[in-house]
This record gives structure tokens, C-alpha cells and sequence, in this order.
């Protein structure tokens, strides 16, 4: 009973951090219509800095510096945002496909960067030495992993309304503006360039929160961790929640959680060895398909964006 | 320095053959198609199967050509698996492309390549295993051609590239002669003004899918030749093939091919100064580097969204 209870706090726990990395994602592709195709870098971002700035000091490679939790959580924000915004200033304004392109290019470097930088990141074994918060106060085992899950809660809630708010006042509606009709936006006198760097940024400083929460967790962090499979993911859960809903983002993210482990582990209990050896093939085939799947049937995911129109019966999507 | 050069031109014209089907179903079909360097991968690995099944069937053939590795029935092979990667690409298009495209939006087209490319990649890995595959054990040493500085080149290398170059020099003859040629970059010029000047973009697009495929396929099989093959060439190649295509134009053939040169020289040269393990990084800095200064390549134009 306990192990069934431990393991639902650790299946939690992981879920409420993507999901909280799917809502960064749902304010770039679902409200901006920005693609996105370098997850992990900003959620690697936010990870790495946070354990280099928070761990303990280190010979081997930077960091070390022993600050605060909440600090080194902020620096994890803020590197997550520069590198956000650094990005965005340079693909912005170019058309969408570029941006994709871009961003996955991103990725890409960012992992080869990590995974190199031995001073810098501590390459292929990644980065260990860091305290998780308040691990002399709460003691180990469930009852620290059930605070932490507690924690990593808050943090959804508070995105999930500070997103909401955000989406729901003035920015949104701006956002909205500027996907559907951009022409119209600027005749309005909105800079689409300015704002769409603006929720860029937001959105990528979410992505880093997750990322932060996760390194925080496993109070490591490798390359392993930055594989574009879990931009992959990210993604899957978005399109089968469905993009521009928040609420259906985080039901994307539990769901698409579930049925991964859930595959992972009948593959393991119940497959012959010699397949085994090929779990992650089969899981990333059946991810593939689940994600191709949508896009044919269903488009809109489980759970519809509900258009705000301001006359009712103006649309008919 | 010159070994690094030597080996930049036989990568790009690698990527050059990988570009041309990418920079002309990126400009038609106006979607990044993240799949395209999975038929690389496909091309590849058709022609293993060929190989053998041509090995099976016609034992004399199975001697090597000298002074290259390459035997009779992987040139036999070579052809057949251009033939079925072509096929590929339009059942893959089919399949699922043309109908995403009906249903939504473009960016719902770079979800869903996403979604192929993993597909593809991983069944691959499950039908084939996920070690490296060689189409020979022979092992061919190396012609020097040089000693001070020692410059080495396989002969398989000079095959490889005289063979891509060859193939470059048909499509040029194509595009420039043949009335498929004149309707092919009619459509990448403008395909609307194309369509209405009678040109049946349906089956354009289905051309254009089949000569991408076979491109990618020889690209995919001169990859195997001067290195391993692997389920993973597709996620290797994808950024560097973006890189060709972005610096060549998107929709510029020229452009394309003139682009993965470029970019297949510009890494190799960069091995130089950079240490070997950044090396996947460097089609993601010459990308940028071009996105900046010229956001439309070199031979691209601005085009309306």
C-alpha cells in the first residue's frame, strides 16, 4: 500500500512538472501560435542553472555556488528567459517554418553544449552535488517526496492561474489578435513583433521553471535529460489536451504521462526479453502515432480551445 | 586543412542531394518537413535489403567493382531503392501529409512531420536493430594522395562524389530541357500563376515528392558507403539538410545543391578550430549566421505567407 502510495506521489510529482513545461508550451503554439521546436533547451536552461547556481561546490566544473533554494530557482528562470529572449531576437520576425527550424537547431546545440562543456556543465555525466531544499528539516523518503509534490502543485496552480489571468485580460486578447488576422493587429497599431517576443519569453521562462522543478527533483541533471524525445513528448501532450485550453494541456500532460509509464512498464513485465531491448522504439513509435493520429481525427484535442467571441454566433469553428 | 576540405565536398554533396527534394516540398507544400532526412534513412536501408535479395539471385554479381568496395548488385540495388523511396515519399504523403493538409493549419504539417520522423526512425530500429550496418566488410584502404601534408581518399569517396555530381548534371539537363523541367520550376517560381498556365499541381506535387525521395535515397546510400549505417542517419543529417536548404533559398534547386556544399565544407573546415564533439552544433551556427544577415538565402526571395 505504501509502495502503491509512494509511486502515485513520484508518478504526480513528474506529471505536475510537465504539465507545468505543456502550459509554458501552450502559451507559445496555443495562444501565440509560435512553434516551438527546442523544448528542452529552455527546460535544460532552466535545469542546469539552477543546480549550478544552488548545488555545492564543485572541482570538476562551474558552479557550486551554494545559493538559496529560491535564488538559485530564479536564476534557473532568468538564464531559461535571456536565452529565450536571445533566441527570439534573432528568429522573431522571420515566417513561422523558420522559427520551428530554428528553435530544434537550438535543441540541438544545446545538447551537444552540455554535453561537451566539461567545465562548464560537467559533459556527458551531467551535474550532481546540489542540496535539495529543506533536506535537513523534512526527512527523507515519502514524506519529503510527498512536501516536494506538494510544492510542485503550488507551482502548477500558480501558473495555471497567472496564465489564465494573463490570457484572459488585455495580453491575451492581443495574443489572439495577432495570430488570427496579424495584418489587422498592426493596423491597430500593436507591434505583433514585440508582443510575440514578449510571450516567447513568458513562455520559456515556464518551460525553465519546469525544468528547474525537475533537476530539483532528481537533484541531478545530464544530457540524457535534454534528448529532443521529451520535446517530443511535451508536444504530444499539448495536441492530444488540446492547444489553446490550459486545462486541457494539464489533462494532456497526466494522460500522455500515464499511458508512457504505463507502456514502459507492460513492456517490461510482459514482453520477451529480446524485445525488451527495444521498449523505447516501440514507445516512440506508438508516441508518433498517437501525435499523427490526432492531427488526422482530431485536430483539436480532447479538450477544445473555446473560442472568446465578443458577439455571440459570430463563429462557426 | 585540405583533408577537412576534401571531406566538406563529399559531405555536401551528400546534403546537396538531401536539400533539393527538402527546399522543393518546403517551398510547395509550405510546411518544414522534419521527416524528409528519414528517407535518407530509408534509402539506406532499401538498398541492404536489395543488396541481398539481388545477392541471392544473381551470385555472379556480387563482386566488387574495382578499386571501390561497391559491388554490381548494390548498383542494382542502389536504383531500386531510389525507385521505392520515391514511392515512399508519396505513400507517406498520402498517407498522412495531404490529409493533415486538408484538415488544418501549416503548422499542424511540422507537428506531424515530427510525428513521422519518429515513426520511421524507430521502426527502422525495431525491423533492422539498432547497431551499425556496413553494406561491405572488404575493407578498401585509402589512395594517399599526398604525404606532406598526409592527405588520404578512399576510392569509394571519388565514387560517391563523381556519382552525386553526375546525378546533379541529369537534373540540371532535366530542369533546363524537358517539359517536366519547365512546369517544375514554373511551380517553385509561383504556384498559383503555374496552375493557372495549366500545370496540374496535384501531379506536381506527386513528381516532386518522387524525385525528392530519390534523391534522398542515393543520398542516403552514398552516406552508407563512406560511413556506417545506422536508424539514426535521419536525426544526424536533419539540421544540416535544413542548413543546405536555408542557406541555399528555400525553393532555389541551385541554391540547394551550391547550399550543401557550403554547409558541408563550412563544418569540416570548422573542425579546425573546434574541437570535434561541437561538430553537430556547427549547421545550427551557420543557419542562424544566414537567418540573420540573409533571411531568405542566397538565392531565395521573399515570399508572400
Amino acid at each position: 500500500m505504501i509502495g502503491l502510495v509512494s509511486y502515485l506521489v513520484f508518478f504526480a510529482t513528474i506529471a505536475s512538472i510537465l504539465a507545468i513545461a505543456v502550459l509554458g508550451l501552450n502559451l507559445h503554439w496555443g495562444n501565440t501560435g509560435l512553434f516551438n521546436g527546442g523544448v528542452v533547451a529552455f527546460f535544460g536552461a532552466g535545469g542546469y542553472a539552477t543546480l549550478i547556481l544552488g548545488g555545492t561546490p564543485q572541482a570538476a566544473h562551474l558552479g557550486g555556488f551554494g545559493l538559496p533554494y529560491g535564488l538559485a530557482l530564479l536564476g534557473g528562470l532568468v538564464i531559461a528567459g535571456l536565452l529565450a529572449w536571445l533566441v527570439g531576437l534573432l528568429t522573431i520576425r522571420l515566417r513561422h517554418d523558420y522559427l520551428a527550424i530554428a528553435t530544434f537547431g537550438v535543441a540541438v546545440a544545446f545538447e551537444n553544449l552540455v554535453r561537451n562543456a566539461q567545465r562548464l556543465a560537467g559533459g556527458a555525466s551531467g551535474l550532481r552535488g546540489f542540496e535539495r531544499p529543506l533536506a535537513d528539516t523534512i526527512p527523507p523518503g515519502l514524506a519529503y517526496n510527498a512536501a516536494f509534490f506538494a510544492f510542485v502543485l503550488a507551482a502548477l496552480i500558480a501558473t495555471y492561474l497567472g496564465l489564465e489571468r494573463l490570457i484572459r485580460g488585455p495580453f491575451g486578447r492581443l495574443l489572439r489578435a495577432i495570430r488570427e488576422d496579424e495584418t489587422a493587429a498592426r493596423a491597430l497599431g500593436k507591434s505583433p513583433d514585440r508582443i510575440r517576443l514578449t510571450a516567447f519569453v513568458i513562455g520559456s521562462v515556464i518551460l525553465g521553471l519546469a525544468g528547474a522543478l525537475y533537476a530539483t527533483f532528481y537533484a541531478f541533471i545530464s544530457p540524457q535529460d535534454v534528448l529532443p524525445i521529451l520535446t517530443f513528448q511535451i508536444w504530444a501532450m499539448l495536441i492530444v489536451g488540446g492547444a489553446g485550453n490550459n486545462r486541457g494541456a494539464i489533462a494532456g500532460a497526466f494522460l500522455i504521462w500515464g499511458a508512457w509509464t504505463a507502456s514502459g512498464w507492460a513492456l517490461s513485465r510482459f514482453a520477451p526479453i529480446e524485445v525488451q531491448l527495444y521498449t523505447g522504439s516501440i514507445q516512440f513509435v506508438l508516441i508518433g502515432c498517437v501525435i499523427v493520429g490526432m492531427l488526422l481525427w482530431r485536430p483539436q484535442g480532447l479538450f477544445p480551445e473555446r473560442l472568446v467571441v465578443s458577439q455571440s454566433g459570430q463563429t462557426d469553428r | 586543412m585540405i583533408q577537412h576540405l576534401l571531406d566538406g565536398i563529399l559531405v555536401g554533396a551528400i546534403l546537396s542531394l538531401g536539400a533539393i527534394g527538402l527546399t522543393l516540398t518546403m517551398h510547395m507544400l509550405r510546411f518544414a518537413n522534419f521527416s524528409h532526412a528519414e528517407l535518407l534513412s530509408i534509402g539506406a536501408y532499401a538498398a541492404l535489403v536489395f543488396d541481398a535479395l539481388f545477392s541471392a539471385l544473381l551470385p555472379a554479381l556480387q563482386t566488387a567493382i574495382p578499386p571501390l568496395s561497391l559491388t554490381w548488385t548494390l548498383s542494382l540495388a542502389t536504383v531500386a531503392s531510389m525507385a521505392l523511396t520515391g514511392l515512399s515519399a508519396i505513400a507517406i504523403d498520402r498517407l498522412i501529409f495531404k490529409r493533415v493538409r486538408e484538415k488544418g493549419g501549416e503548422l499542424s504539417m511540422v507537428f506531424a512531420s515530427f510525428g513521422v520522423a519518429m515513426v520511421i526512425r524507430n521502426l527502422i530500429g525495431l525491423g533492422f536493430g539498432l547497431n551499425t550496418q556496413l553494406y561491405s566488410d572488404d575493407i578498401v584502404f585509402a589512395t594517399v594522395l599526398s604525404r606532406d601534408p598526409l592527405i588520404l581518399v578512399k576510392p569509394d569517396q571519388v565514387f560517391t562524389l563523381v556519382a552525386a555530381l553526375a546525378i546533379m548534371v541529369v537534373l540540371h539537363l532535366v530542369l533546363s530541357r524537358t517539359t517536366f523541367g519547365y512546369s517544375l520550376r514554373a511551380v517553385a517560381e509561383n504556384p498559383v500563376l503555374a496552375q493557372v498556365s495549366g500545370i496540374n499541381l496535384q501531379r506536381m506535387v506527386a513528381l516532386i515528392w518522387i524525385l525528392g525521395g530519390t534523391l534522398a535515397a542515393a543520398a542516403g546510400v552514398f552516406y552508407g558507403l563512406t560511413n556506417q549505417i545506422t536508424p539514426v542517419i535521419g536525426r544526424d543529417l536533419v539540421l544540416p539538410i535544413f542548413a543546405a536548404t536555408i542557406v541555399g533559398g528555400i525553393g532555389s534547386i541551385y541554391g540547394a545543391v551550391l547550399g550543401g556544399f557550403l554547409v558541408g565544407i563550412a563544418a569540416n573546415l570548422a573542425l579546425v578550430v573546434l574541437p570535434s564533439g561541437y561538430s553537430p552544433s556547427v549547421p545550427f551556427l551557420i543557419l542562424v549566421a544566414v537567418l540573420v544577415l540573409r533571411p531568405h538565402g542566397l538565392f531565395g526571395e521573399a515570399r508572400a505567407t
